[in-house]
């Protein structure tokens, strides 16, 4: 780890100030995933703005029927809040089938958005990495990438984003509220927030530097049955393989509307768009599902070792509908 | 998470009933408290700190290394590197003459500037702190003259040779018979190869050494399961008389073979701290175990079985193929469980050997039985599907009378009575035996067994006993507690030696200044220091009567001696009886003090005359779900004859640590080698996965009534492995048994069962 110098920030625009003033700054809240990139030197900022105790850790309604999340309500607060597990049940399952007791409760709701990936060549400064060291190479491309993305990649980067909450927050359509270095805000949809990585994977997000996210605004919650599925290699703390979000209204044998995101296969959440036009006034049926997986998935392209995630997305998403449509 | 019915652990009764009581963990309370001090937590003034920089690149040598940024950083003390080290002897052969030799022999640090694994360490910083000293590593310039090298056990198969022992100086093949022709001519038979990846063995504690000297004494407090063997390699690595040499480890946060030899934390430790004349600490890091602390290798397995339509084998081959390291051998005894355990008139073992550019595998949790009933007991399992014969039946058909290849009487063996208990106790009548056919909602439920054994090993070990005016008793002895509860069951058996409350005996471990033992491994620390210190005992309380007898002041005097015991805190001879501590006070105020010591099982005419075994047979039921081929377990049983059980709440923790073992060999234990760069890809433990407590199910531990009076005077054998031992196997049978999928490569992980299952209708 390299030296750095460290401030407290005392109100959001103090901070995103800070941070804009100096290039080798960054925010830093619950660190769960800073500070280990930092013990092995894949982050070397000289200066850190500590903003976990700015007051944006309160969950408060919005006018319209949804909620606006403080940037700094930590994940189990997140996922135990009332208000989340009634009108965003799949945002609580999606949370608590994330990390651990222990780093849910030390990692913010925007620290969460900005987990960077966790593939291994990434983890290793010894190997080419496109994403950690522009021009340098992809190591995964030809090497163990199980779990490597299948939509969305690009021959520089074949990474996948780790983040569950975010899975769920695109299928909810939520917003993020940023504060930008002047003191401005705007709010970003979550499907235009991360970046795919294309010839930049090192550029993950559409934030500048310095632009600090303040809240995540979730709309009033959909119509229908919400269910958030994570397949895994243990029963916990493990990364997705994949996962699937997904909200389906039903009227009587049809369905009206579908909303589906996946986790585990690009460097973002993954909406699936296609599969959501397939399924909206097809009948509740497992055809009607299928055809979704397959819509859903009619891009993926493996890399050797995570073929296998194109049935597996496949086959989770068709029983996810299934399961979601039981009681919707 | 676990569950036992503790009414159905009865261990073996004894007289006074102190050993096999489910006593708690003596060191409990320390350790849950923070007074256990493990080896980077000792504190001495003016400690520096050191870090390891690795290789980047697996073969080749160093052309240039660019120190100078390094040792102008804040606070930074030294820079080692091959260039200025201290001079150590060359490494010297890939293979020791003897054994003992690999354990003891030079393992020098920073010595060359040729690099013969990934990570190899290539540098240290020793600063005043930790972090100047990370930081300072990574301001080290190393330029590399890269070789090629092998990194791909399958792809090298041609390179395979025939090494001289196996680990533990076993043969490296046996030969019984015509296995071929009794395989030809076989009408039922089975030809399955397996494949076992690299695993690590991620103790929780890492490996960490604080070294200090005192003029040219040399103190290393650091993680060691086996004291004396670190005391020699660290003394012949600095050329030293190991008697200036102290090893101090009295707890340890787990080793499972990982611990056995110095690595370069302690050499390196101790080299820095003689040339800065401070005392140095120095941890690998989590990622750094996986290049520099062992593993388990990866392996090909090739297991051939030959029966008769009765289901009586008639020959029995296991063939393994092991990657090992071009500088260093290393040969897991992997086949070797095999030449005990069933019976045929036709055998083969063979073990061969891949020399791949990586550092040597080690010694981890089961070596051989882990791996190699990994495959065997699968083929076993489908041989009986082969035969439509139930995979307990088969076992049981194949039972031997004495030992298959030795031809000598085992001492104890009560496989079948672990089977048949096992049977009936998970409800095994209820298993299904055509597989797949088990659904409960979107769960495919099936049921797998397989059979365990593991050697009885006995190490030489010296334990001393002193007891003082107030009866109050102090064993010493260099034993380590890794975790498994030595320092437990040796308190229990110097209590019921002796007739006195667990309260009177206090045990010190892990001190070479203490007699030696073997230490902790090959599961035979119990038997080995537990042995050594009843024999001290005992020899403490010939020396207490001869007293009693002899002395003017003893209310014993003249008292028949022949007729005497300990018990209740109290001596009694004859009709006589007096107060232990008040004997004590009369006859020898300063106390007494005595030795007790075992040979190593080996030299011994009770293991040349039987075949010493521990036995069990594993239970699983496992639930698969049928969309995403995901595999939880649900529940698991262990029955267990390992003679008597001298601790039943130490031994039950022993035997679901074993267990919890097989579920990370069967399941998700994988680390990967990269063929392209020669580095474990997955180093740390969120990519190498082993079980979380969400994924060990309710597990039972049954032990059978055995007290094996061949094996030693205690009259139990070696237990810490054998839950690992067949444990996976039982999981592969019972993912068989629910899904009808065969795989033979593990970790069985849901992809490689995904392709296999049927779509089923929502």
């Amino acid at each position: 780890m390299q030296s750095f110098t460290y401030e407290r920030a005392a109100s959001a625009e103090q901070a995103a100030a800070a941070v804009a003033a100096r290039p080798d700054a960054k925010f830093i809240s619950g660190g769960t995933n800073l500070l280990d990139l930092m013990k092995l030197e894949i982050e070397r900022p000289a200066h850190l703005v500590d903003i976990s105790r700015l007051p944006l850790d309160r969950i408060e309604e919005t006018a319209d029927g949804g909620l606006r999340v403080g940037a700094q309500v930590r994940n189990s607060d997140l996922a135990a809040d009332p208000r989340v597990r009634s009108r965003y049940p799949m945002l609580t399952q999606a949370l608590l089938a994330g990390a651990s007791g222990q780093i849910r409760n030390k990692a913010s709701t925007s620290g969460n958005l900005l987990q960077r990936t966790r593939c291994p060549y990434f983890y290793d400064r010894n190997m080419p990495c496109n994403k950690r060291e522009p021009g340098s190479g992809c190591a995964a491309l030809q090497g163990f990438n199980r779990m490597h993305a299948v939509l969305g990649a690009s021959e520089a980067c074949i990474a996948v984003h780790p983040s569950d909450m975010a899975v769920a927050m695109s299928g909810l359509d939520a917003r993020i509220e940023t504060i930008l270095p002047g003191g401005d805000t705007r709010a970003i949809p979550i499907g235009d927030f991360h970046r795919l990585p294309d010839a930049m994977p090192h550029v993950e997000t559409v934030l500048g530097h310095g632009e600090m996210i303040a809240a995540v605004i979730l709309p009033p919650p959909p119509p229908g049955r919400q269910v958030y599925r994570k397949v895994r290699d243990r029963a916990s703390y493990a990364f997705a393989l994949v996962s699937v979000a997904a909200i389906v209204e039903k009227s009587g044998d049809r369905i009206r509307s579908a909303r589906i995101a996946m986790g585990g296969v690009a460097a973002k959440p993954w909406r699936a768009t296609e599969a959501e036009r397939t399924l909206a006034g097809a009948a509740a049926s497992d055809g009607a599902f299928t055809d979704a997986a397959e819509a859903a998935l009619a891009g993926a392209v493996g890399h050797g070792g995570n073929d296998f995630k194109i049935p597996l997305a496949k086959r989770t998403m068709r029983h996810t509908l299934a399961a979601a449509v039981e009681s919707a | 998470m676990t569950e036992t019915k503790t009414s159905e652990n009865r261990p073996s009764e004894t007289r006074s009933g102190v050993i096999g009581r489910p006593i708690d963990r003596i060191d409990g309370p320390l350790k849950v408290t923070g007074g256990a001090i493990y080896a980077y937590e000792n504190a001495l003034d003016g400690t520096a700190y050191g870090y390891i920089l690795g290789a980047a690149v697996a073969k080749g040598r160093i052309a240039e290394i660019d120190t100078a940024e390094a040792e102008r950083a804040p606070a930074v003390l030294l820079v080692m590197t091959h260039r200025n080290a201290p001079a150590q002897p060359d490494f010297g052969p890939a293979v020791t003459p003897t054994v003992p030799e690999v354990f003891i022999r030079a393992r020098p640090a920073l010595n060359s500037e040729r690099v013969r694994y990934y990570d190899e360490p290539v540098a240290l910083v020793v600063a005043e702190t930790f972090e100047a000293a990370r930081a300072a590593a990574g301001l080290i310039k190393v330029r590399y003259d890269e070789e090629p090298g092998l990194y791909d056990l399958p792809g090298h198969m041609a390179d395979a040779y025939v090494p001289k022992r196996t680990n533990a100086g076993f043969e490296t093949d046996s030969v019984i018979g015509d296995f071929e022709g009794a395989f030809a001519a076989a009408p039922v038979k089975i030809d399955a190869t397996y494949r076992t990846p690299f695993e690590h063995h991620n103790p929780m504690e890492p490996h960490a050494t604080l070294a200090a000297w005192s003029g040219d004494e040399l103190t290393i407090h650091t993680s060691a399961q086996t004291l004396a063997n670190f005391r020699a390699g660290v003394a012949s690595t600095l050329r030293i008389p190991p008697e200036r040499v102290r090893i101090v480890s009295p707890f340890i946060g787990g080793g499972f073979g990982s611990k056995l030899i110095a690595h370069a934390d302690t050499i390196l430790a101790a080299l820095a701290a003689q040339v800065l004349q401070r005392p140095v600490k120095i941890a690998l890091t989590r990622q750094q175990m996986f290049a520099n602390a062992g593993h388990r290798a990866e392996m090909i397995q090739q297991v051939r079985l030959g029966a008769d339509t009765d289901g009586r084998l008639t020959g029995i081959a296991h063939d393994v193929w092991s990657a090992t390291s071009s500088f260093e051998e290393y040969c897991e005894q992997t086949a070797v469980f095999a030449r005990s355990l069933y019976a045929a008139p036709n055998r083969v073992t063979r073990h061969r050997l891949v020399p791949l550019d990586i550092n040597r595998g080690e010694w981890m949790r089961s070596p051989g039985e882990a791996p190699g009933m990994l495959a065997f007991e699968c083929a076993m399992d489908e041989l009986a599907e082969r035969l439509g014969l139930d995979p307990i039946e088969l076992r049981i058909r194949n039972e031997p009378a004495q030992d298959p290849e030795r031809g000598v009487p085992f001492s104890t063996r009560n496989l079948v009575a672990c089977l048949e208990e096992g049977a009936r106790r998970f409800g095994w009548e209820r298993r299904n035996p055509t597989p797949g056919r088990v659904r409960e909602g979107r769960k495919l439920i099936g049921y797998g067994m397989a059979a365990a054994i593991r050697p009885n090993y006995i190490g030489a070990a010296t334990a001393r006993v002193a007891i003082d005016r107030d009866a109050r008793v102090t064993a010493r002895l260099d034993m380590t507690d890794i975790g498994t509860g030595s320092y437990t069951i040796l308190t229990q058996i110097a209590a019921e030696s002796l007739g006195l409350p667990i309260s009177s005996i206090k045990v010190e471990l892990g001190d070479s200044r203490f007699p030696r033992t073997a230490g902790s491994g090959g599961s035979w620390g119990a038997a080995s220091a537990g042995s050594a210190l009843h024999n001290a005992c005992n020899a403490l309380k010939e020396l207490i009567l001869e007293a009693a007898q002899a002395s003017e002041a003893s209310p014993l005097r003249g008292a028949n001696a022949t007729e005497a015991s300990f018990a209740d805190s109290e001596v009694k001879v004859g009709q006589r009886s007096a107060s232990l501590a008040d004997l004590i006070r009369r006859i020898a105020p300063a106390g007494f003090e005595a030795e007790g010591s075992v040979a190593a099982g080996a030299t011994t005419q009770s293991y040349k005359d039987y075949s010493q075994h521990s036995y069990g047979a594993h239970f699983a039921e496992v639930a698969v779900d049928c969309d995403t081929g995901e595999i939880r377990m649900r529940r698991m049983l262990a029955v267990i004859g390992a003679g008597r059980i001298l601790n039943a709440k130490t031994a039950r923790s022993q035997i679901i640590g074993g267990m919890t073992w097989g579920i990370g060999a069967a399941l998700m234990e994988q680390t990967v080698l990269d063929p392209r760069y020669g580095h474990f890809v997955n180093h740390d433990l969120a990519e190498y996965h082993v079980p979380i407590n969400g994924d060990v199910p309710e597990m039972d531990v049954v032990f059978l009534e055995e007290h094996d009076d061949k094996a030693n005077p205690l009259g139990a054998k070696g237990l810490g492995e054998l839950g690992v031992c067949g444990a996976g196997a039982a999981i592969a049978n019972a993912i068989y048994n629910a899904t009808g999928v065969r795989v033979r490569e593990f970790p069985i992980t849901l992809d490689k069962v995904l392709p296999a299952l049927p779509v089923i209708a929502i």
